[in-house]
């Protein structure tokens, strides 16, 4: 008797009761959707992170001096020297200058806008782009403490009908005027307020002189290419080492490599939850093989006649676990079904509730796996009641009623 | 019905003990029979005779406990569970009292089942098994189910099954049994017919009647053999006049 006919036995068999057939499955079909479902969820979120780490810059570094001591510091001549010195990690340096100020424009006082000192190529490092029309900073702005300033679209378009360029605004009691807007930054192509289009840009220099900082203490970096985040670092702390005398004194941060771990345990995360549910399959399995020992004790008398018509015990063995795990199979093709149902319904109920697009995407690989582990566990736990089937004594069996 | 060619059935001394705690029941007894190829032979008793249980032993279905069971000229009391499985399967046609028809399966399927154990491709087993359904007049009921048809026509079924491997031996336990007389008579004449036609034929009954359409009578009583000799001289066996189990 070949696979093929156990097979077609089986499906027989499974087909001929198919209410019973599904309650059987149900216990694998829940197991590999939720596996599934949340595998999904977890590649789901890891994209929406890497999106948004992407639009920080996984090619940049960013560098905090936070100094030792009273006066140990460095000059930004010195941090510009060493992106300079080392051709081959960096590619362009610029100092960062937070402003906590007010924005004003006649007496509206603007709360939302963040206001950030940068040097002439911070544009460029972070592949903003100017609308026409307008310019951006000049590294003269920067050496004059020019109060100028290039200014978002959400800026534009909310407080200046998008004519920013030539008109003024104060930050903090100075008059500074706007000589460029930039085009659309944020992902979703929609400006809002405190998002990545309400910004201001101004020279750092003027940033700093505002802020009463005698030194620079923030720069970013950007990297020949974002797989050389980790040796960049490294060279960038000697570098600092070697000024200071101490690594506490600076703090080096590659969001390449900050991604690299929330990645790392995100997988773990989710490796634990998809386990969690993994269990699930399992009690999906102990149901299959209830529903198999009660089977069996049914077709005692069939399995008495098959006997008597010379079915050797590997043959009835082999129906009924073939049977089971067929059960089980069909369970987990049923099991994927659904998940990738459920993965869509919950990516759109994501959007609904969040308004953030994560998509909800099962990875190959999880199917491939969820389907492997359906036909081990039908195997498994067909195993124990075809044992009992193949071993009947074909005498009592036949006298079974 | 002495030759001097191997029987294909013997019993020395076969005995089958049964323990129960201190007690021994002894199902058989010492039994020593042989049947030859072609004969046609009643095995009668009462119930406790140890009929059912020679029975098991000739269809391969138990071992004796003592003495040896040659089938074909090989013991089997040696044997391991696959091998009694393949004898089974090409040496011995059973014919239940009950049918015992696989209910979900057409008779066609029913009829394929030894074929099917013993390897033979698909494409033959459905000629054969057609081929044989025809024989007991079942040609056009090949599609039904065991329950769309009546006692007399699922024990034709039966029988075709039993005849579809070609075996050595037809072994029927009790064939009337479940059947009302008249029915019980086109059985026990499909069985001459078929002894007729060559085959071995093992007929195990209680009934002395029924015993009495075979050619040959061995009477078992308390897993001994009381008599064993042509149907004509054995001790009351009548002629059967219907009336089931």
């Amino acid at each position: 008797m070949r696979f093929f006919e156990s097979f077609e036995l089986a499906l027989k068999n499974i087909l001929a009761g198919k209410m019973r057939a599904f309650l059987t499955m149900l216990g694998i079909i829940i197991g590999v959707m939720s596996v599934i479902v949340i595998v999904g969820l977890g590649n789901g979120m890891e994209n929406y992170m890497v999106d948004a780490f992407k639009s920080l810059g996984t090619d940049t570094l960013n560098i905090m001096i936070t100094g030792r001591g009273s006066s140990r510091s460095v000059s930004e001549e010195k941090m510009y020297e060493i992106v300079a010195e080392h051709p081959e990690y960096f590619k362009l340096i610029s100092p960062t200058v937070s402003m906590m100020s007010s924005v004003k424009l006649g007496a509206e006082t603007l709360e939302s806008p963040s206001v950030t000192g940068v040097s002439e190529d911070y544009l460029e490092m972070k592949q903003y782009f100017l609308l026409p029309g307008g310019r951006g900073l000049y590294y003269v702005d920067i050496r004059e403490r020019a109060n100028v300033c290039v200014v978002g679209t959400y800026v534009n378009d909310t407080y200046f009908n998008g004519a920013a360029v030539g008109q003024t605004l104060k930050i903090s009691g100075r008059l500074f005027t706007i000589v460029g807007v930039l085009d659309i930054i944020a992902d979703s192509g929609e400006a809002e307020e405190g998002g990545a289009d309400d910004i201001i840009f101004v020279p750092y220099s003027t940033a700093a002189r505002m802020n009463g900082l005698g030194t620079l203490n923030s720069y970013m970096v950007t990297l020949v290419s974002e797989d050389l985040a980790t040796p960049a670092k490294e060279a960038m702390e000697d570098e600092l080492y070697e000024i200071f005398g101490a690594d506490n004194a600076y703090n080096v941060q590659s969001m390449s490599e900050l991604l690299g771990t929330m990645t790392q345990m995100l997988n773990i995360l989710i490796t634990v939850l998809a386990l969690i549910a993994g269990i699930s399959l399992l009690v999906g399995g102990i149901g299959i093989m209830n529903i198999m020992l009660v089977s069996v004790t049914e077709r005692t008398r069939e399995i008495g006649i098959r006997k008597a018509l010379g079915a050797k015990e590997r043959y009835i063995m082999s129906q009924f676990v073939i049977e089971a795990a067929t059960t089980s199979v069909m369970g987990g093709a049923l099991g994927i079904l659904a998940g990738f149902g459920l993965s869509g319904v919950a990516t759109q109920v994501i959007a609904a509730l969040t308004e953030e697009s994560l998509s909800v995407s099962p990875s190959v690989n999880s199917v491939i796996m969820a389907f492997g582990i359906s036909a081990v566990i039908g195997i498994l736990f067909g195993y124990l009641p075809a044992k009992k089937a193949a071993k009947l004594n074909p005498i009592d069996a036949l006298r079974y009623e | 019905m002495e030759t001097k060619e191997t029987p294909i059935i013997e019993f020395r001394s076969v005995s089958k003990y049964y323990y129960m705690g201190d007690n021994v029941v002894r199902a058989c007894d010492g039994i020593d029979m042989s049947i030859f190829k072609g004969e046609f032979v009643a095995i009668v008793g009462q119930s406790g005779s140890g009929k059912s249980t020679c029975m098991n032993i000739i269809g391969c279905l138990d071992v004796p406990t003592h003495g040896e069971y040659f089938l074909g000229g090989v013991s089997v009391g040696a044997l391991r569970k696959n091998a009694l499985a393949e004898i089974r399967n090409e040496m011995i046609g059973f014919i239940f009292q009950q049918y015992n028809l696989l209910a979900k399966s057409n008779l066609r399927e029913n009829v394929e089942i030894p074929l099917m154990y013993a390897g033979v491709p698909k494409a033959e087993r459905r000629r054969r098994a057609t081929d044989v359904l025809t024989k007991v007049g079942l040609g056009d009921k090949l599609k039904n189910k065991p329950n769309q048809l009546s006692g007399g026509q699922q024990q034709r079924v039966s029988i075709a099954r039993a005849l579809v491997g070609r075996p050595s031996i037809i072994l029927a336990d009790e064939p009337t049994g479940a059947l009302d007389s008249k029915t019980g008579l086109e059985v026990l004449a499909m069985l001459r017919e078929l002894h007729e036609e060559g085959n071995t034929v093992v007929l195990i009954t209680h009934d002395s009647s029924i015993a009495a359409r075979a050619q040959r009578v061995v009477r078992l009583e308390d897993g001994r053999v009381s008599y064993d000799g042509p149907v004509s001289q054995a001790p009351g066996v009548g002629t059967y006049t219907g009336g089931g189990a």
